[in-house]
């Protein structure tokens, strides 16, 4: 018991200290490493939860696939710190009103917050009591056979965000040449190659 | 006091113990692995390799790591001193993590964990990390090119070996690799899943930026692609932590596909003399025989195949693996359900 709070604090204080270091650091390619340190220890507090599946995933999503694609975009960036911080004062005052604005709107959200009775009973019990399945069959009961729909429905709205996003960045350019796999396996010896005897002295035109 | 050595200081070092148990062999394996690469492609090539550092040039890696350890080491001007130094550290460490789950043999693994495939993947899918660092912290166009090279290939040939891992635990029904050999009794998985198992090696390949794959490293167009700028051990950090990243991905391929700890008497009831001089034989040695078969077929990739194109690289990742592996992982399921073998 005792690791396992040993643990705990280490994995949270780690994970504090880290997420802070994602908004104080200057350069960019370090806040995402800080990042991923955060997605780390997050996954660690899961373990000690006992939702070991749920870390698994949270490590290979999150940082093996998001933060990836976060640091391939941010180490492209060629970011001069010096322009950035130039109208930091002018900008400061509009975002400091939204950033209270947006914190009053949380508080009065979440201090009136309150559940129908109906909303209640329509939200289905964890089937099996969870001690008796392992994480992985637990978690594949209720999407797959519970919520089946609606997973299917998530689904098909990120199909659409994915087509979206290539048909925006997809752009046909003219005159490139590019390697047609099919013609070159269609290709066939008479089409190429042809063996010609020649007389001497009188080449092949 | 009784209390604290029974129930923290020894199971403690028995963890330690067992860690060693683990990392010593992998180590001398892995530095025997850079010897076995070059007398082998040597042999491939009519070249007599390395022969003369002790008896059949046995002892050339430790004259390689003396010499290297011996080295200067140099940090780019502009380089980011605390990342740099990181990247190889990192490459090196998760190339050992990924043991932690892996059994050799039944009940010898230091965590039998519940959901051990997933935490393979996740170690491997980890690995892009370290060079990815590296290209950035070196300040070195090389070095920065070989990195993003390598971040998209790494990340385009983890989706289908995340594919064709869920082909092979659908069969099993399990995610534990312990449960997922046991499995495998009378029938290894490479044959039902026998282009999957090809796939799944070639992906491997181009995962741990190995032959035909090496473009991150393309010494002809990148000089030495992120680690370039890397001297003395920090770039011996790296090449082991690449031979290391082999010989966890052999396990793998061992774990998923060959059958793990299994000798093959279960699969062969005609050799029904040979059985009991095959059952003797401990799990442990049938394990590393597979993983040294696959290493050596990784040697003989090198020896053979020319490097692939970019462009080529990318487009066997999408356009043929990608497709090939959903509908092999589709075919499976379907299998499974319509013959009623669903495991439970």
């Amino acid at each position: 018991m005792i690791i396992a709070t040993l643990a705990f604090y280490l994995f949270a204080i780690v994970a504090v200290i880290s997420a802070l270091n994602v908004i104080l650091q200057r350069n960019p390619v370090h806040s995402v490493l800080w990042l991923i340190l955060t997605f780390f220890n997050a996954a660690g507090l899961f373990v000690l939860l006992g939702a070991e599946f749920v870390a698994m995933i949270l490590v290979v999503v999150y940082v093996g696939a998001v933060a990836v694609l976060f640091l391939f975009v941010v180490m492209m960036l060629d970011i001069n710190i010096t322009l950035i911080r130039e109208g930091f004062l002018k900008y400061f005052w509009a975002g400091a009103i939204i950033g209270i604005v947006l914190l009053v709107e949380l508080a009065v959200v979440f201090g009136g917050w309150a559940m129908s009775p109906e909303a209640e009973s329509l939200r289905i019990a964890p089937a099996p009591a969870p001690d008796a399945l392992s994480n992985t069959e637990a978690l594949g009961t209720l999407l797959y056979t519970h919520y089946a729909y609606l997973f299917q429905a998530a689904g098909l709205v990120l199909l659409v965000a994915m087509v979206g996003a290539i048909v925006l960045t997809l752009r046909r350019r003219p005159n490139v040449r590019k390697q047609k796999i099919a013609n070159q396996v269609n290709r066939s010896v008479a089409d190429t190659l042809e063996v010609v005897k020649v007389e001497t002295g009188k080449g092949v035109s | 006091m009784a209390e604290f050595v029974d129930g923290y200081l020894l199971p403690g070092l028995w963890i330690v113990g067992k860690i060693l148990l683990f990392a010593v062999p992998i180590m001398i394996g892995m530095a025997y692995l850079t010897y076995a690469e070059r007398r082998i492609i040597g042999a491939m090539q009519m070249r007599k390799g390395p022969n003369v550092v002790g008896p059949f040039g046995l002892l050339q890696p430790f004259a390689d790591a003396i010499k290297l350890m011996f080295k200067e080491t140099v940090v780019p001007t502009g380089s980011s001193p605390v990342v740099f130094f990181l990247a190889p550290m990192i490459t090196f460490t998760l190339a050992l993590l990924a043991w932690a789950v892996i059994p050799v043999d039944s009940g010898w693994v230091i965590s039998n964990l519940n959901v051990g495939v997933l935490y393979l993947f996740a170690i491997s899918s980890l690995g892009v990390y370290g060079i990815v660092m590296a290209g950035w912290a070196s300040n070195s166009r090389y070095a920065f090119l070989g990195a993003m090279r390598s971040a998209a290939q790494m990340v385009s040939y983890e989706v289908s070996i995340g594919l064709v891992m869920i082909s092979v635990l659908l069969t099993a029904g399990s995610l534990n690799l312990t449960e997922l050999v046991e499995a495998q009794k009378g029938l290894w998985y490479f044959l039902p899943h026998f282009p999957m198992f090809i796939l799944f090696f070639i992906s491997v390949l181009a995962e741990t930026n190995r032959h035909p794959f090496d473009l991150p490293e393309a010494e002809s167009e990148l000089v030495a692609g992120f680690m370039t700028e890397y001297s003395s051990m920090s770039f011996a950090l790296f090449f082991l932590g690449e031979y290391m990243n082999m010989i966890m991905m052999s396990g793998m391929v061992s774990i998923l596909f060959l059958g793990g700890w299994l000798g093959p008497q279960d699969m062969l009831p005609g050799l029904s003399v040979l059985t009991p001089v095959l059952a003797w034989v401990p799990g442990i040695v049938w394990f590393v025989l597979k993983i040294c078969f696959c290493l050596f077929v990784f040697i003989w990739v090198r020896a053979t195949f020319p490097r692939y194109r970019y462009d080529q690289l990318m487009r066997l990742g999408w356009k043929v693996f990608l497709p090939f592996s959903l509908i092999w992982l589709v075919l499976t399921a379907g299998f499974l359900v319509y013959f009623d073998k669903l495991p439970q």
